[in-house]
C-alpha cells in the first residue's frame, strides 16, 4: 500500500500549526505540440541541489539554484530538511537525474535538455509563498529558455 | 514525477508518475545508474501517451522484493536522520567555498 502522506505528515508535524493542503479542483493543460525528441525539456527538483559553492537553502526559503547543465555528480550537494539525503548524497541522480537525462538527450529520446536546470528546497510552509514568489520566477527563466516541456522532480 | 500518490491526486498536476519508493528516491537508488535511466526514460514517454489531463501513471518498479512492509515503518516518527547543527552547516558551506575559490 503506497504511504498516506498527508495524514502521516499530520502526525509527524502534529506540533506545528496544522499545514493546508493545496487540493486543486482543476487540471492545467498544454497539449505537447511535437515529439518528446523535438523538444527542449528543462529539470527542475525540488530536493535542495546545491552546485559547487552555492550557498544551502534556509527554513522557507523561496530561493531557487541554477545548476548548469553539464555538471558532474561531484560537483553537487544537496541541502533539504524534509527527507532522508544519504542516498542524494552519495548519488545526486536518486532526486536530480541530470546525467540520465543527458544521456537520453544524447540517445536522441528528447530534443535538447535545457542549460540551466533548477533546483530549490521544497519544504516550504507556505503554498502561496511557492505559488506567488517562486513559481513565476522559475517560469520567466523557462520562458526565456523558450523550453517546450519541463520535468519536475520532487524529493 | 511522484512518490506521494494522496498528494498527488490532491494537487491534480497534468501528468504525473507515481513511483512508490521512499522518499529521496523519486527516480532511483545510488548508483544504479540503469534503474534510474528506466525510470527516467519511462516518465519522459508520458509526455507523448499521456491524453487524459491529470492522468497518474503508475511505475511497475518494486522498491525491495523481500520487504514489502518499508511502507508502514518509512516517513514515521524517527524516520529522519540527525539535522547538522548551524555550525556544521556554515562549516561544510566554509568547505565548499574554500575548494571552488
Amino acid at each position: 500500500m503506497p504511504i498516506a502522506y498527508i495524514p502521516r505528515t499530520q502526525e509527524l508535524y502534529s506540533s506545528y500549526t496544522p499545514y493546508r493542503w493545496v487540493v486543486n479542483e482543476t487540471v492545467p493543460w498544454t497539449p505537447l505540440k511535437k515529439p518528446l525528441s523535438s523538444c527542449k525539456l528543462a529539470l527542475i527538483a525540488s530536493g535542495g541541489i546545491l552546485y559547487r559553492d552555492q550557498p544551502r537553502f534556509h527554513g522557507d526559503d523561496t530561493s531557487y539554484r541554477r545548476i548548469p547543465k553539464n555538471a558532474q555528480a561531484s560537483d553537487l550537494n544537496i541541502w533539504h530538511f524534509g527527507y532522508p539525503t544519504a542516498a542524494a548524497q552519495a548519488d545526486p541522480n536518486c532526486v536530480f537525474p541530470l546525467e540520465r537525462l543527458r544521456e537520453l538527450e544524447a540517445a536522441g529520446l528528447i530534443g535538447e535538455l535545457s542549460d540551466p536546470a533548477f533546483s530549490f528546497m521544497g519544504g516550504i510552509y507556505s503554498s502561496r509563498r511557492v505559488r506567488e514568489e517562486l513559481a513565476p520566477k522559475i517560469i520567466e527563466e523557462l520562458k526565456e529558455a523558450r523550453v517546450d516541456a519541463f520535468y519536475l522532480v520532487p524529493a | 514525477m511522484t512518490s506521494a500518490l494522496d498528494i498527488t491526486q490532491a494537487v491534480k498536476p497534468p501528468r504525473s508518475v507515481f513511483l512508490n519508493f521512499p522518499l529521496g528516491h523519486q527516480t532511483g537508488k545510488p548508483h544504479q545508474p540503469e534503474l534510474q535511466r528506466q525510470i527516467v526514460r519511462d516518465a519522459l514517454s508520458c509526455f507523448e501517451t499521456i491524453r487524459r489531463p491529470g492522468e497518474i501513471v503508475e511505475l511497475p518498479y518494486v522498491w525491495d522484493p523481500n520487504d514489502r512492509t518499508w511502507e508502514e515503518r518509512d516517513y514515521t516518527r524517527g524516520f529522519m536522520p540527525r539535522r547538522p547543527t548551524p555550525a556544521e552547516a556554515d562549516a561544510s558551506e566554509a568547505e565548499r567555498r574554500r575548494r571552488y575559490s
